[in-house]
């Protein structure tokens, strides 16, 4: 059995505890919104899973190139690590941006191209996990792996450009242009603080779940290797 | 570097290469092609299930939506790609399982040729079956509600659209019947990717229809060309991944 390296354990412990410095900052230490009231708190959050999710997916892409040209395997197992853990940030981000949604917007979910894209995106990773899960060739389900996630994270930005395209042609958005009314505000010094250590927070968590991923991979490809030996 | 281009192609053997090479691809995509087409001619099964399926959907559309003559106009585009979309899934699944099945997969790919000659004939003859159903539908749905959907303008769209759903659709198709669950994964993985071309057809042929200013439908048939050309260079790369063994 191979022994959990010493600095993903500290890793481990480091993302604990800046969750929850960073829970801190954005529930008690920002001060409270004027027009929102306490449900801008999810903000924080919501931003810190988005951009560590869209980062996720961007790394995700990058291995799928690499996996193409290489075919080395270790560029799978990144890639799996990260949509996996991309997958579920994301899915926080939109149920945090729903629970906001609800009082802000009066309503839990409307068709704006961010929702819409989030949505599409999360479904296409979806598909990506259903499409690994029929294949029990590992070099195939590698390749079929890199070139879905290579063509899904082309089609997820144009679906964006797309929408937001033909909403600004046909202006009968809801909300409309006033930033006020589609709940955008201006952040104070202690609001700053909160979002950037957000931001931060979540990014050594990413990492952090990133490599523990990537190592259960890499267990798992030994389990397997074992069991075939000891089955011939 | 400019003077070894002109040596390049002043070499008359290289050129003579190039374009036997050019021809010999060609042919190889013609003989894919026609091959499709040869044996969709006697068996007509998948062209007669899709063309059944699709005048199914539109019946069931006729119910669930109420398709009298106010929404006609607005709902008219969304009824028919969603129908093509549909009935395309049919259509693709059927034309790589047949391949598979019969062991013809394995056949194509150990003839000398480029992988990517069968991935163009694959398209081609995909997108055959599915504009010769279109062609159909089209007059049948006109005729059904009285709208006229025989404008140069959609058929152009719909040409286009098409052509972005089948080329990534052929790509995706030859992945998800090597799978165990073939048959119903092709919808999942491909809705996804190519809402965009959905989108950008829904948008272009109601404008069409309801006969918006030539300057609006511009937009989206400029992303449906867009489409069209990145994901058919990005399935011509690929390819080869998705089928070899």
């Amino acid at each position: 059995m191979q022994a959990k390296p010493i600095t993903l354990k500290i890793l481990d412990l480091v993302s604990i505890i800046l969750l929850v410095i960073s829970a801190y900052l954005a529930l008690v230490y920002a001060p409270r919104e004027v027009v929102m009231g306490d449900v801008q708190r999810v903000f924080y959050f919501h931003i810190g899973t988005a951009w560590t999710a869209l980062l996720g997916f961007i790394l995700a892409a990058l291995f799928s190139v690499v996996y193409l040209i290489n075919k080395d395997l270790k560029w799978d197992r990144l890639q799996v690590a990260a949509i996996e853990v991309s997958l579920v940030f994301f899915l926080i981000t939109i149920v945090l941006g729903s629970i906001w949604a609800r009082p802000a917007w009066n309503t839990w979910w409307t068709w704006d191209p961010r929702l819409t894209t989030a949505a599409v995106t999360e479904l296409i990773y979806v598909a990506y996990f259903m499409l690994r899960q029929g294949i029990d060739d590992p070099d195939r389900r590698a390749r079929f792996g890199a070139v879905y996630a290579l063509v899904g994270g082309i089609s997820a930005p144009i679906t964006f450009f797309a929408i937001r395209f033909f909403r600004t042609i046909h202006p009968v958005v809801i909300g409309g242009a006033n930033a006020e009314a589609e709940g955008g505000f201006a952040m104070t010094a202690d609001m700053r603080v909160a979002f950037f250590f957000a931001l931060f927070a979540f990014t050594v968590l990413f990492v952090d779940l990133f490599w523990n991923r990537i190592r259960l991979g890499d267990l798992q490809d030994r389990v397997e290797q074992l069991k075939l030996k000891v089955s011939m | 570097m400019a003077n070894k281009v002109t040596t390049i192609t002043a070499d008359p053997s290289l050129r003579k290469n190039a374009e036997t090479r050019s021809a010999s691809f060609i042919k190889a995509v013609s003989a894919v092609v026609w091959k499709d087409l040869q044996a969709e001619f006697r068996s007509r099964e998948l062209f007669s299930a899709m063309l059944v399926f699709s005048l199914l959907i539109i019946l069931i559309f006729n119910f669930a939506l109420e398709l009298d003559i106010k929404m006609r106009q607005s709902v008219t585009a969304g009824v028919l790609w969603a129908t093509f979309a549909f009935a395309g899934t049919l259509g693709l699944n059927r034309s790589m399982a047949i391949e598979k099945d019969r062991g013809c997969l394995d056949g194509l790919l150990l003839a000398p040729v480029d992988r990517s000659a069968i991935y163009f004939g694959k398209v081609i003859s995909n997108l055959a079956f599915m504009l010769i159903v279109e062609l159909i539908v089209l007059p049948v749905y006109s005729v059904l509600y009285s709208i006229n959907l025989f404008q140069p303008g959609l058929l152009l769209v719909i040409l286009l659209g098409s052509i972005g759903y089948v080329a990534v659709g052929t790509l995706l198709s030859a992945m998800s019947v090597q799978t165990r669950t073939r048959d119903i994964l092709l919808p999942i993985l491909l809705f996804p990717v190519v809402i965009p071309v959905i989108l950008a057809a829904v948008k272009a042929s109601s404008g069409i229809i309801e006969g918006a200013e030539w300057a609006d439908i511009m937009m989206p048939i400029n992303l449906l060309i867009a489409y069209d050309i990145i994901f058919t260079a990005v399935a011509f790369m690929v390819f080869d991944s998705v089928v070899e063994e």
